[in-house]
């Protein structure tokens, strides 16, 4: 007798946790989302903090070579294109996700990989370039803090990627529930984040260097 | 195959080092027997290390903090030692390498691995109860935080007996700290051990800023949560503020010593002065982080035994929020003497003194609370009032040294360390071990020994003075810090008495330990039954000690400040609900302790620069956490009959309580009320 009472009062309340009296204990994403974005502002003042080193550097470059000699401007706008693109593929991923479309979802998903690896193997011949035109990260404390900030932006958008895979992976396993909307909302925010903070990095970066 | 380590790595020829590794193995196998004899790894692993209770995290992260903390003060009573002995031809016990490594680790652990998870242990303990919730909001990654925590604790004693630790002071300065002139591993133990445990301190953060802006109880508005609820919020949201500049200071000083990068080093451009700037834009805030919750402890308690309502509560929100932005705006103080100029002088010298105007508040407002209240002399009240004395004058020799005229001739003096010290134990310390003694009963259902918490209050208060007061008159005599041999004699007698201090803190912390032994062995007779044994104001103490699993069966409904009096007051508290309802409860895990092992091999191979294994920790912590997101079963649901059945129990005690006494102040005001 007792295990029936439970379980219907267990139906019973289910219902109403849907309801969401109880929703200061079970997480409707809205706890997650807030955490998401201060997590993502912490990752901001990261990003500041490398910023003013560069601002503070760009100038040291001890006789080395300076932005001006280095950075290629087209070659760079054609990654920048890359990211751009796939912050617009992550979008229509997302409108689908929101229409419940699980395989058009998944296809978006995966044409985002593949913009954002490009962007990273750029962004991976253009140090090896670097390095090997005698222009490494130990040359001047330009070039330090120049790979420093430009390096921990492609750190971050490999483990993007690496996350955009986990949840291709999860979203064809489970398919699209809580859990997994919770997850790709984070990870949309994650990349249009790193998408806003690699505009900053080329204008200041590569732009004002190049002047 | 090892990188850097050999069997040369151990100190073989320290004999100093070694007699401590040689009592940490005795101790450590000792511990282990006792731990196996007794079958307590299941009951330890299952109900401890893989829990995601918010109290017994909280209680682990204080453990933890106790045992570092007689790991750094044995550090304090060498140095010392050494400077009471040292002078003009004596050269003292310790050769001066392995002085520096001892001021350097004392700085650390203290800082790092006692005070900040002393913090973050009372926060966790108190706050979602404060707020009358469950959980906190990501229970899993507050027991990851705890355990990246614990794997830069292990990566700092290991420094002690493999390789070194930093000589550089507790902020490792380049170009001293650099490569070139830190050659061997102590620096990276520092780097690695920081960067692990500052991970956890800023998930932390998040997780506490969301658990108190997200799941206060039914209509608990900002303006009514307790006090250290709201410090605990401003010093959260300071640490999201800060550590992540830790976190690039600390990297940007890992590629100069790994990558041969040139931020911080004397050659090609790089500016040492920057990482100065850098580490006190989190270092500033850094003290707010620590001081703030006591701050708040201090509040409840002044509150709670002068039974009165705490004196200027708006107040003392608006001086903490004052306090916390004013944080990031004071760092330059830290070294005037870099030459920056009058005008930046100034501005950062009058900012200084600006910040102590709020803190000057709050100490009004704990003066008004006891004013006229009817102040109970227990041992929480004790510290909060030594506190009050000597935070104070540390405070007064702080806007002293706010003027930059007056800075650039004690910069880096022993009256600094006075200074600093008088804030740091005369308000964290103290802090603490008030909070220890207020909040215990909460965690463990019986109160601490009385007569050993005044010993041990009164030793703390003794000894400071009689260590640091000499330290402030040698200060402005001229000596400067880390000195390892001083050639005046004139000041030989000044540190004596300093030494002398720390032998009387040393008794106070032996009354600790005394205390925590005589109030385990006689818990019988110290057992708090009612689950409210100061006559408490706030919503932790509306439920039973200790607190069940769950927190609150019902949540509390909210419509003022101090709910929990206000119910006393009216007769409406300990009211047994209608019927009891399912609660859902978040599943232990293991995978923070995997992912916080991972993390100790990786910052270990990183110190040695073993890259396989660096590879294979890295790897390990991802996986770990990948395997965790795809686990589903993270939840369960505690049926009401369970509920009900402990609650009945809580209930069965309080009425026993309330027949054979009563609540000594409690009863007369509810009869005016009634």
């Amino acid at each position: 007798m007792g295990s029936t009472a439970v379980r219907v009062a267990h139906g019973a309340l289910d219902d109403v946790h849907g309801g969401g009296v109880d929703h200061h204990h079970h997480d409707d994403g809205s706890k997650t989302l807030l955490g998401f974005w201060i997590y993502l502002m912490s990752d901001c003042l990261i990003f500041s903090g490398l910023f003013a080193t560069f601002a503070v550097l760009a100038n040291s470059t001890a006789g080395g070579p300076t932005g001006k000699e280095l950075f290629e401007l087209p070659y760079v706008l054609g990654e920048t294109m890359l990211l751009l693109v796939s912050s617009v593929t992550f979008g229509m991923a997302m409108l689908n996700m929101h229409a419940g479309r699980k395989g058009r979802l998944l296809a978006w998903l995966a044409v985002t990989f593949v913009f954002g690896a490009g962007f990273i193997g750029m962004e991976v011949y253009e140090f090896a370039k670097l390095v090997h035109e005698g222009a490494g990260p130990s040359t001047s404390a330009f070039l330090s803090s120049y790979f420093t900030l430009v390096g921990t932006h492609g750190l971050h958008v490999t483990c993007g990627l690496i996350w955009l895979v986990v949840m291709m992976d999860m979203v064809r396993r489970h398919g699209l529930d809580d859990a997994n909307r919770r997850r790709l909302s984070c990870l949309s925010l994650f990349w249009h984040f790193l998408d806003i903070v690699w505009i900053c990095v080329f204008t200041f970066v590569y732009l004002r260097g190049a002047i | 195959m090892f990188g850097k380590l050999t069997l040369d790595a151990i100190p073989y020829h320290e004999p100093i080092v070694m007699g401590t590794l040689a009592a940490v193995i005795l101790g450590g196998i000792a511990m282990f027997a006792v731990v196996t004899k007794y079958r307590l790894w299941g009951y330890l692993w299952k109900e401890w290390f893989t829990s995601v209770d918010h109290k017994k995290i909280g209680i682990m992260y204080i453990i933890v903090a106790l045992v570092m903390l007689l790991r750094g003060f044995s550090d304090a009573i060498m140095m010392r030692l050494q400077q009471a002995m040292a002078a003009s031809d004596a050269a003292g016990y310790l050769p001066p390498h392995h002085f520096d490594q001892v001021f350097t680790a004392h700085g650390v652990i203290m800082i790092f691995f006692v005070a900040m998870p002393f913090i973050t242990g009372l926060m966790n303990l108190v706050v979602p109860l404060q707020i009358g919730a469950r959980d906190v909001a990501y229970p899993f990654l507050n027991s990851l935080s705890f355990w990246l925590f614990v794997s830069g604790v292990v990566l700092v004693m290991v420094s002690l007996f493999v390789g070194d630790f930093a000589a550089t002071g507790w902020l490792a300065y380049p170009p001293l700290s650099g490569i070139k002139y830190s050659p061997t591993v102590g620096v990276d133990y520092y780097i690695w051990s920081l960067q692990l445990s500052g991970l956890g301190t800023t998930l932390s953060g998040i997780n506490f800023i969301v658990t108190i802006m997200k799941m206060r109880a039914p209509g608990m508005k900002l303006m009514q949560m307790p006090v250290f609820t709201w410090t605990s919020l401003v010093t959260n949201i300071l640490i999201v503020a800060a550590f992540p500049i830790l976190t690039v200071t600390l990297a940007l000083l890992t590629a100069d010593r790994y990558l041969d990068m040139h931020f911080f080093t004397n050659e090609l451009g790089g500016n040492a002065m920057m990482y100065v700037n850098m580490i006190w834009i989190w270092g500033h805030p850094e003290v707010y982080i620590l001081i703030l919750p006591c701050f708040g402890a201090y509040s409840e308690i002044v509150a709670t035994f002068s039974r009165k309502p705490l004196f200027g509560y708006k107040s003392m929100v608006y001086a903490t929020s004052c306090i916390g932005v004013l944080s990031f705006v004071v760092w330059l103080h830290h070294f005037f003497t870099m030459g920056s100029g009058a005008n930046v002088n100034a501005f950062f010298g009058i900012t200084t003194m600006i910040i102590s105007v709020p803190t000057g508040a709050k100490l009004f407002n704990w003066l008004f609370t006891m004013f006229r209240g009817r102040v109970e002399y227990n041992v929480p009240m004790l510290w909060t009032v030594g506190f009050m004395v000597t935070f104070v004058i540390g405070g007064v020799t702080g806007v002293l040294l706010a003027v930059p005229g007056a800075d650039f001739v004690l910069h880096n003096s022993v009256f600094l360390i006075a200074h600093f010290h008088n804030v740091i134990i005369g308000g964290v310390v103290f802090g603490v071990f008030a909070a220890i003694n207020y909040w215990f009963p909460k965690a463990f259902g019986f109160r601490l020994n009385e007569f050993w918490g005044k010993a041990s209050f009164w030793c703390w208060l003794v000894g400071f003075w009689l260590a640091f007061a000499p330290l402030y008159v040698l200060g402005l005599k001229g000596m400067t810090r880390r000195m390892n041999h001083y050639a005046n004699p004139d000041w030989q007698p000044y540190l004596i008495v300093a030494a002398l201090g720390a032998a009387v803190i040393a008794v106070g912390i032996f009354c600790t330990l005394v205390q925590f032994y005589v109030s385990i062995r006689d818990r019988k007779k110290l057992t708090d039954p009612s689950g409210d044994p100061w006559g408490g104001r706030t919503l932790e103490w509306s439920i039973s000690s200790p607190a069940p699993f769950y927190n609150f069966a019902t949540l509390p409904q909210v419509r003022e400040l101090d709910q929990f009096w206000e119910d006393k007051q009216n007769g409406v508290a300990y009211v047994q609900p209608a019927k009891y309802e399912d609660i859902h409860m978040p599943r232990n895990t293991g995978v923070g302790v995997v992912m916080g092992a991972f993390g100790t091999v990786l910052g270990f191979a990183l110190v040695w620069h073993i890259w396989w294994m660096a590879a294979a920790g890295l790897v390990g912590m991802v996986a770990a956490f990948i395997v965790r997101a795809y686990d589903r079963d993270i939840d369960y649901w505690v049926p009401a009959a369970e509920v009900e059945k402990i609650e009945r129990s809580r209930h069965a005690r309080l009425q026993q309580v309330q027949t054979t006494q009563v609540a000594p102040v409690a009863a007369p005001q509810r009869q005016k009320v009634a």
